[in-house]
């Protein structure tokens, strides 16, 4: 049963820099990099591989030792030369010098009816070795999903209503049968529906609209409408003891891939935007892509930020640094990092606020852009205003009092509050207009882990 | 600006941590911050852009919403002096000095007070100063008398500071409305300078006009419960040749009557209202449900008037009291109100409900408003604790379907 859902609250944060709609081919990246901590939950990172190794693509590089079947595989051929750590040796990247051709470690092969007869086993098998199985992630809790779990459903978002977000037409262009490939194989995986999620305000493209064995939801609203965890809260929540699984269109054209032709394919069309790039536009690049080539002589000036992924769920990384595993957006943002007399108080048409205490007249000008950079503007406080989350929040849940729960360490008020249903992303929103400047998403990842290994 | 920032950054370094005025971080810190928005960027992970609007933004729009409130309340002390002592011919300047003379140290007091009082806790308990107070040392000179002892001033803003809020951790714990516990200490420690006759500035030297009782509409009003006289005709009369008809319904609205400082004007109380209500800073929930519960309950009262203070006209009691300052400046407090968007809707509603039954029922206090909201500050956590049980009910019967 197709539903159509209509959220009114939200907010679309409207950044400058947009990516201009055409690919452009540029010369690779030197470098790719492997990023555990793209993930949650990986506990006890084991490399399979050392510097000086040569990998194809699909060559298994890491494990994690409390969930040894996923194998993480190389995003593309050639020599890993850095395994790049952090404080207490944390693992940060596995980079890899890619070579001009990719080699692909070679997997089974199927036809679109050999899918039809295949069995879980099989199905799981090939997807853990094969290195696409880190696509699934399990709510609750948002971590890599329990090969041995049966999620009641999955949820395929196929929209990203984030700032700056690529278009989903535009960067899965032509890639048709696999997504169809890929849905069939996630229908072998849960007992219940796969659930597709598209923007009921926009055109659907036809990857989606015509696609079989699902069943196709349309989600109206502004931000973070196209987030899974608020479609999922509409459709079908989770409720105590339930798993569901939740996958990226990106992840399921993977696995389509994987089946249809054998191979690890991490190539995919990534946008660079933010209001500091000269020629904000796409690029075809393969997942980890060092984003030094898009960015040279790309900037309109030198003091920025870099981040893999959008403004508000997204990591900061450095001129050298790699996107993440999940991530299709390079932002770029103008670093905050300056004092401005009377910044709190002086009227401005510059800033952007949800409320209208900033920017009284704002709501005339609903399509202006803004180029926001990274100040917090504001110092951290104790809660004080109410009510304001909630406008943000297009659930059935109380943020303040579930952030507060997860303060105060309170197992039972977490759970019956919501934090199930919940990730960070879910709550970034309510990070970004706080007046009272906390970090919100960090609060969540920590309920979240307080509920996990409790 | 540039030299601004560079003096600032000089001193800097003492308040730092080793610095030699390491402990006055945080006042260092306030000033700072006040002249200059700082430069912290966000974290490497979470949100990369943060909104426009912080802590400072929000209490200053609290504030410009009440200068109507100051404004008018300035010129209202000086008009109703003029007024007791019979020249009501004094000219605009005149009645504004007077104002001023009165209300601005009163203000200063506060502020100063306050702010020592804040700054003391932010150096013994090293934590950063909050702007909440910039809002309560501009609500506490606007909910007292025009001829209040300033030393009262004083001692009341410092019981409030310390026992209704830093006791609680500071800005945002805090359980009562803070200007409002320093009105309540003022009325129950010095009762004879904050009730009775104390709502006009007479002054030294002055003798107030014949006819001239200081009575306030709510007196007036108490006193019907034992003479029996219609509470509207009472109303009407009072002021008879010195200053005829102060206490008509629309006089009472503009706030050309003897109250406290801020308190007197519905009008500027409305424009205030929709500076916040427009800003999204003030709750509007709140605002309509205590006038519904007020209309309401004074509809209920006139029904069942067994004598002639309950049979007063409901949309009386808007207009005198504090009813309508309360509502708007202080029943909105984000902090003591109810914190869910339900919850505010009870919370408001029982406030109005209860302001008027103070008022009717209990001559001793005749105002309701501000025992009301306190009375509520204490209740809105009961309130909340509900409606988020309701919240986590509907959770667990989804789960159950």
């Amino acid at each position: 049963m197709s539903k159509f859902i209509k959220l009114k609250k939200g907010f679309d944060i409207n950044l400058a820099g947009k990516a201009e709609k055409k690919i452009v081919e540029v010369e690779q990246p030197e470098t790719f990099a492997y990023k555990p901590s793209s993930f949650h939950g990986i506990l006890r990172p084991k490399l399979k591989v050392k510097e000086g190794d040569t990998v194809k693509a699909g060559t298994p590089i890491l494990f994690d030792k409390k969930n040894d079947k996923v194998q993480h595989v190389a995003p593309v051929s050639g020599e890993v030369v850095e395994i790049r750590r952090g404080e207490k040796r944390k693992l940060l990247e596995i980079v890899i010098l890619a070579d001009k051709t990719i080699e692909y470690e070679t997997f089974d092969k199927y036809t679109v009816s050999d899918i039809n007869g295949l069995s879980r086993e099989n199905i799981v098998n090939q997807m853990l070795g094969g290195g696409v199985w880190p696509n699934l992630v399990q709510r609750p809790f948002g971590v890599i999903a329990d090969p041995s779990e049966t999620p009641k459903a999955i949820f395929i978002s196929a929209f990203d209503s984030h700032p700056l977000a690529p278009e989903y037409d535009l960067i899965f262009k032509g890639q048709d049968q696999y997504f169809q490939a890929g849905i069939d194989i996630l229908k072998k995986l849960t007992p219940g529906a796969v659930h597709v999620n598209v923007n009921a305000d926009a055109e659907v493209s036809p990857m989606f609209a015509h696609a079989k064995n699902i069943e196709l939801n349309k989600f109206s609203g502004p931000h973070p409408a196209g987030n899974v965890g608020v479609q999922i809260h509409h459709l079908d929540p989770i409720n105590k003891g339930d798993i569901v699984w939740t996958v990226n269109p990106f992840g399921v054209i993977q696995i389509g891939k994987l089946f249809l032709e054998g191979k690890y394919d991490a190539s995919r069309i990534i946008a660079v935007a933010g209001s500091e790039v000269t020629k904000p536009q796409y690029y075809k690049t393969y997942t980890g892509a060092s984003i030094k080539k898009f960015i040279e002589g790309n900037l309109n000036s030198d003091h920025v930020r870099f981040v893999s992924g959008n403004a508000l769920t997204g990591h900061k990384i450095n001129a050298d640094g790699h996107l993440g595993y999940f991530d299709s957006l390079l932002t770029v943002l103008p670093e905050g990092d300056k004092y401005e007399l009377f910044g709190w108080i002086k009227p401005t048409t510059q800033k952007l606020s949800f409320q209208r205490a900033f920017g009284l007249f704002s709501f005339m000008f609903p399509n202006k852009e803004y180029a926001l950079d990274t100040n917090v503007k504001g110092e951290p406080r104790a809660f004080v205003q109410t009510g304001i989350f909630e406008k943000v929040t297009p659930m059935d849940i109380l943020p303040t009092y579930l952030l507060k729960a997860i303060l105060a360490e309170d197992y039972d008020d977490m759970e019956a509050l919501g934090i199930y249903e919940i990730i960070e992303e879910d709550l970034a929103l309510c990070e970004f207009i706080d007046v009272s400047k906390h970090d919100i998403q960090d609060i969540v990842r920590e309920g979240l882990d307080l509920m996990r290994y409790s | 600006m540039k030299f601004l920032r560079e003096a600032l950054d000089k001193v800097k370094p003492h308040f730092e941590k080793g610095g030699k005025w390491e402990k006055f971080y945080y006042i260092y810190e306030a000033h700072d911050t006040l002249l200059f928005a700082p430069n912290h960027t966000t974290n490497s992970k979470g949100v990369q852009i943060r909104d426009a609007m912080d802590m400072k933004r929000l209490m200053m729009t609290v504030i410009i919403a009440m200068i109507p409130c100051l404004l008018f309340g300035i010129y209202n002390v000086g008009y109703q002096h003029f007024l007791a002592i019979g020249q009501p011919d004094a000219g605009f300047g005149d009645i504004v000095l007077i104002g001023l003379i009165q209300v601005i140290p009163i203000l200063v007091v506060s502020y100063a007070v306050g702010l020592g009082t804040e700054f003391t806790f932010s150096v013994i308990r090293q934590h950063p100063i909050n702007e909440g107070f910039l809002v309560t040392g501009m609500l506490i000179p606007l909910v007292m008398p025009p001829d209040i002892p300033l030393w009262q001033v004083a001692l009341a803003t410092i019981f409030a500071v310390i026992i209704a809020k830093e006791a609680f951790g500071g800005t945002g714990m805090n359980i009562l409305n803070v200007a409002l516990t320093a009105r309540a200490f003022l009325y129950f420690a010095y009762p004879s300078q904050i009730s009775g006759d104390v709502w006009t500035y007479i002054g030294e030297g002055n003798k107030a006009i014949q006819g001239f009782t200081g009575a306030t509409p709510l007196a007036i009003g108490a006193e019907t419960v034992e003479n029996g006289k219609n509470v509207v005709a009472s109303l009407s009369a009072y002021g008879n040749g010195w200053a005829d008809g102060i206490y008509e319904f629309s006089n009472m609205f503009f706030g050309f009557m003897p109250g406290s400082i801020g308190e007197t004007s519905t009008l500027m109380c409305l424009i205030g209202a929709l500076i916040l209500i427009f800003t999204g800073v003030g709750s509007w929930k709140i605002m309509v449900s205590v006038i519904a519960g007020a209309l309401g309950a004074g509809f209920l009262l006139n029904g069942l008037a067994v004598n002639e203070f309950m049979a007063m006209p409901a949309h009386y009691h808007l207009v005198i009291g504090g009813l309508a300052f309360g509502t708007v400046y202080m029943a909105t407090d984000p902090v003591t109100a109810s914190q869910t968007e339900t919850g505010k809707w009870i919370y408001g509603l029982l406030i109005g409900i209860l302001t008027v039954v103070i008022r009717v029922f209990n001559p001793a206090y005749p105002e309701g408003i501000m025992l009301a909201i306190l009375f509520m500050n204490v209740f809105a956590p009961l309130i909340d604790h509900y409606v988020v049980i309701a919240n986590k009910k509907r959770r667990l019967q989804r789960a159950t379907v």
